[in-house]
């Protein structure tokens, strides 16, 4: 022990005992911290309802009974039916699909394209570097709301150019968070003892920089899951998204915007159920981001 | 010096910014599907029609001419000219401006009043019961979809209890202000007029809850982060050593020192308040820049999408520049050194 | 004993609740600090005299310890049970502490002037004149050239040793009946140190203030304290005066830290680190803490030992089953 951990003693969190590690120590602080396990029950609830969706809607979500549209919600139907009849418990059953999906489906592809460039970037250095970087820096100078909606606009009204734009979008922040990392780990031992046993530059990116650059990726990735949902929903809910009579819940808000003076139910739970979800994937990525490195706490 | 070394990096960066700005937009608008000359003479115009109107707008030189051409209108304060208003985009844009900055500008006073506070009670009472709940709420207020929100309070306050005006800036029945600051609040308290003012707050108080909650929890979880750090720091138990009260340490010690940081994150809150408008303005039809880049962007009208892009980044980079004045207005060992 | 303690510890037991157990940090603590006296407790990093010193004031983080046994009691009041608002009183009143940490210890962003004075005119009845001009005259006994400016400063301004003088003034502002000084110099250069004990010790011996002094550093204890506790892993091993601790040292521990001091060696005489580690605080051993790092340990050494005076006619106290003879170690 030096001074400055002596000097920070008297608080119990700086004195673990030396077994405090491991995957036990994580699922203690996990269970310490009630917002963490409410995020991980709502995504784990959001989640079944995707993969249940057939079994839990009371409805066919896209069935149109123009005898019953617009009615509050019932016992027939839970949350009220929209402008066409169809059932809006069962359309946000299923809409699900799309919303989470898009929040999957973005982070996974702009998680694993910045980080592979990135890692490549950070471990190649030089010249390579610093054109990656400005081109970053550019993108990144760009408001991130305006440049997607531009793209998707750009790409044409769709679900999927939707994703794209956003995913694009996302890209230079993992650029810059795994490029730090290479960073890093390109000057510890390991990496260099690697080099000198005549490792290549990429196996040493493919295996030791990416899988050490991993665990704060993966925060940054829980932590954006939610954001993506909120950005897809937006598009969806200014037209850029999904497209009728696709069942998303940023359009569903959007379409029912029309009624929302008399029929609430129409925007009001389509919106509730975006909101539960990102609340859910932001508190649970908040919670891992504390217990995992708790010196980025509030950046 | 210090200070105006910050200055001229900043005002290098904002070069840096608008260029990158520019090239971007002009990219998505050209490299990318979609004809604007078609679009602006309609499904049913003629090709010579289409072709008249592409030579009008340089459309058919090469990409690195029509860059460069909106390059030099940009360095003369040319924005070039709105596909779907006919108008210049400086124009439209400047007068939509005022709008957009006066609700960005209530939203923040209303984030910041509310999320400090917030922030201090949730870092005070560290994982009590209380603590959860402000965290809650900050973490609710960024997994807002802030138009859904708009419509929420348009439906309880104009819908149901009818209090509050659903949209717009000002009543229908009375005359805008003479613009004077641009801001309507400010403008009607010159002017004398009572009522239009009473409106004019009226107007604006739903949208600026609904754009500012988002940012109540951005502020409150700021606040809070730096709080911790500060209370963990030791002149906290040399002033509790020496008697100092709880809330003494807590309003005296800890919080000049948490806003200091604070000031950064809250002021560049400014600059994502800018172009978060977009979507709330929208929902209350508020005449600001964002319904106004909507209807752009859904038009494909990319000249004012990129005048849109490159006036808010600029705005952006400006308010860092003021933000960083400020940070070295208040810390003393920034100013004292420089 | 007929001299009235400023300060008394009796048995203390503090412990911190971590992750599946508890830190044990202190371990059935006893002392006491007399009028006007200067006492050292001594220790490695983790031996528990920062968090003795925390818990005097009660300064540990609320609901971060419990304390398992034992109580503390400065001028007749009761610590551990005080309210807040005594406690509040106490603080910079009557006992006032020093902290190691010059370059932090200071508010930042606050002149120094406001400092002082916003503590002066907590705990007396002064307008803000007076207490700028009792802040001038401390500032001046702490000889420091130039009050006024000093007042006007911001702590970053100020070098180190500058910076703990002020610490100091600060301490003494109130006339305290005790100051616990924690680690005061150790952030010091070697010069200003002695300079700064020096200022520390003169002006306590003129108010009659108690000084409790934790430091690792026993050539600071045998220029500065009349009396000395050693500690090790939250016990005390060894107590008595300054002189016969360090120059008739009894417990392994003890004698283990002054052979490992330059200061204090023989010319010519090698300095031994004393080997293995600070025990895990958590797993404490039954027995004896420092056994497992004792060249001299026994069976007898799985029970605990505890601090007894070596003769009867002593104060000197030490807690092990085999304390070395006076004769071993000639300093």
């Amino acid at each position: 022990m030096n001074a400055m951990t002596e000097q920070t003693l008297p608080t119990a969190p700086d004195i673990q005992p030396a077994a405090a590690s491991g995957l036990g120590y994580f699922f203690y602080k996990v269970k310490k911290s009630p917002l963490t396990v409410a995020g991980l029950f709502i995504i784990l609830f959001m989640l079944a309802m995707m993969l249940f969706a057939p079994w839990l809607a009371t409805h066919d979500p896209n069935a149109i009974d123009l005898m019953y549209r617009l009615l509050p919600p019932s016992a027939e139907h839970w949350f009220g039916t929209d402008e066409v009849g169809r059932d809006i418990y069962s359309r946000i059953i299923f809409g699900s699909r799309q919303s989470i999906s898009v929040g999957l489906f973005v982070v996974a592809v702009s998680g694993v394209i910045g980080a592979l460039i990135g890692c490549f970037s950070g471990v190649v250095g030089g010249r390579t570097d610093r054109v990656i970087m400005r081109l970053m820096d550019v993108m990144l100078s760009v408001p991130s709301l305006v440049l997607t909606m531009a793209l998707a606009a750009a790409l044409g009204a769709s679900l999927f150019n939707a994703m794209l734009a956003i995913a694009v979008v996302r890209i230079p922040y993992y650029v810059r968070l795994a490029r730090g990392q290479a960073l890093g780990i390109r000057e510890m031992g390991y990496v260099k003892a690697a080099r000198t046993f005549g490792a290549s530059r990429w196996h040493i990116v493919s295996w030791h920089v990416i899988r050490n650059a991993l665990p704060p990726l993966i925060v940054q990735a829980t932590l954006d899951i939610g954001g993506t949902i909120l950005m897809a929903a937006a598009l969806g809910f200014i037209g850029l998204g999904a497209q009728q009579p696709t069942a998303e819940w940023g359009a569903m808000v959007a379409t029912g915007r029309n009624y929302v003076l008399d029929q609430w139910w129409y925007s009001g739970f389509p919106g509730l159920a975006i909101l539960i979800t990102a609340t859910g994937f932001n508190l649970f990525g908040d919670g891992i981001r504390d217990i995992l490195d708790p010196k980025q706490k509030g950046k | 010096m210090a200070f105006l070394r910050m200055i001229k990096k900043r005002l290098l960066g904002l070069l840096l910014v608008v260029l990158g700005v520019s090239f971007i937009t002009f990219a998505i608008s050209h490299l990318i599907p979609g004809d604007p000359a078609r679009l602006i003479a309609g499904d049913k115009a003629s090709e010579e029609i289409v072709q008249n109107i592409r030579e009008q707008l340089g459309l058919n030189q090469p990409l690195y001419i029509q860059y460069g051409t909106y390059l030099k209108g940009l360095a003369t304060g040319d924005l070039g000219t709105s596909i779907r208003t006919t108008r210049p985009v400086l124009e439209d844009l400047k007068a939509f401006f005022p709008a957009t900055l006066e609700l960005s500008l209530v939203a923040l006073l209303f984030a910041s009043a509310l999320g400090i506070p917030l922030g201090v009670i949730s870092a005070v009472y560290k994982d009590k019961p209380i603590d959860q709940v402000v965290r809650t709420l900050a973490v609710t207020g960024i997994s807002t979809p802030a138009f859904w929100l708009g419509l929420g309070v348009i439906v309880v306050f104009y819908g149901k209890l009818g209090l509050l005006p659903g949209g717009g800036r000002i009543d229908e029945g009375l005359t805008p202000p003479a613009a004077m600051t641009g801001f309507y609040l400010i403008d009607t308290l010159l002017q004398g007029d009572k009522a239009a003012f009473v409106s004019a707050l009226k107007h604006i108080l739903l949208p600026a809850f609904t754009l500012g909650f988002v940012h109540l929890g951005v502020v409150a979880r700021q606040i809070r982060s730096a709080m911790l750090e500060q209370l963990q720091e030791d002149y906290i138990r040399t002033a509790k050593a020496n008697g100092t009260s709880k809330w003494g340490v807590i309003l005296h010690h800890a919080l000049p020192n948490a806003l200091i940081p604070s000031v950064t994150v809250i002021g560049l809150a400014l600059g994502d308040l800018l172009y978060g408008a977009v979507l709330t303005e929208t929902v209350f039809a508020w005449p600001g820049m964002g319904a106004y880049v909507v209807n752009s962007i859904q038009a494909l009208d990319f000249p004012a999408v990129m005048g849109f892009a490159v006036v808010v980044s600029f705005a952006y980079v400006i308010v860092n520049l003021i933000v960083d004045m400020l940070y070295m207005l208040i810390d003393p060992r920034i100013s004292e050194v420089s | 004993m007929t001299q009235n303690p400023v300060l008394s510890i009796n048995d203390l037991s503090i412990e911190f609740p971590v992750y599946k157990g508890a830190v044990k940090a202190l371990n059935g603590v006893s002392l006491h600090v007399n009028e006007g006296e200067i006492v050292g407790v001594v220790g490695e990093s983790g031996s528990g005299k920062s968090v003795t010193s925390m818990m005097a004031m009660k300064l540990l983080p609320e609901g971060s310890y419990r304390v398992t046994q034992g109580d503390i009691s400065i001028l007749g009041t009761d610590i551990i049970h005080a309210s807040e608002k005594t406690m509040r009183t106490l603080r910079g009143g009557d006992v006032a502490m020093i902290f190691q940490e010059p370059m932090t210890a200071l508010n930042p962003t606050r002149k120094i002037g406001i400092q002082m004075t916003d503590v002066i005119r907590l705990h007396r009845r002064l307008d803000n004149d007076a207490a700028r001009q009792l802040a001038i005259s401390l500032l001046k006994d702490m000889h420091i050239a130039d009050p006024e400016s000093t007042l006007q400063r911001y702590p970053f301004e100020l070098s180190g040793g500058m910076r703990q003088r002020v610490l100091i003034a600060l301490a003494f502002s109130c006339n305290p009946r005790l100051i616990i000084a924690d680690e005061p110099t150790t952030a010091l250069d070697v010069t200003v140190q002695k300079q700064v004990l020096m200022l520390l010790k003169a002006k306590a011996r003129e108010l009659k203030t108690a000084i409790l002094f934790i430091t690792h550093d026993m050539a600071v204890v045998s220029q500065f304290c009349d009396r000395v506790y050693v500690m090790y892993a939250g016990s005390l091993v060894e107590a008595g005066s300054t002189r016969q601790v360090l120059h008739a040292p009894r417990h392994p521990y003890t004698r283990g830290l002054m052979a490992a001091l330059p200061e204090l060696a023989t010319p010519g005489s090698q300095l031994q680190a004393i080997p293995g580690n600070v025990p895990d605080l958590s797993r404490l051993p039954a027995g004896c803490a420092f056994a497992s790092r004792c060249p001299s340990r026994s069976d007898k050494c799985n029970q605990k030992p505890v601090l007894t005076s070596i003769h009867e006619a002593t104060t000197h106290q030490v807690a092990c089953w085999h304390p070395a003879l006076q004769e071993e170690l000639a300093v």
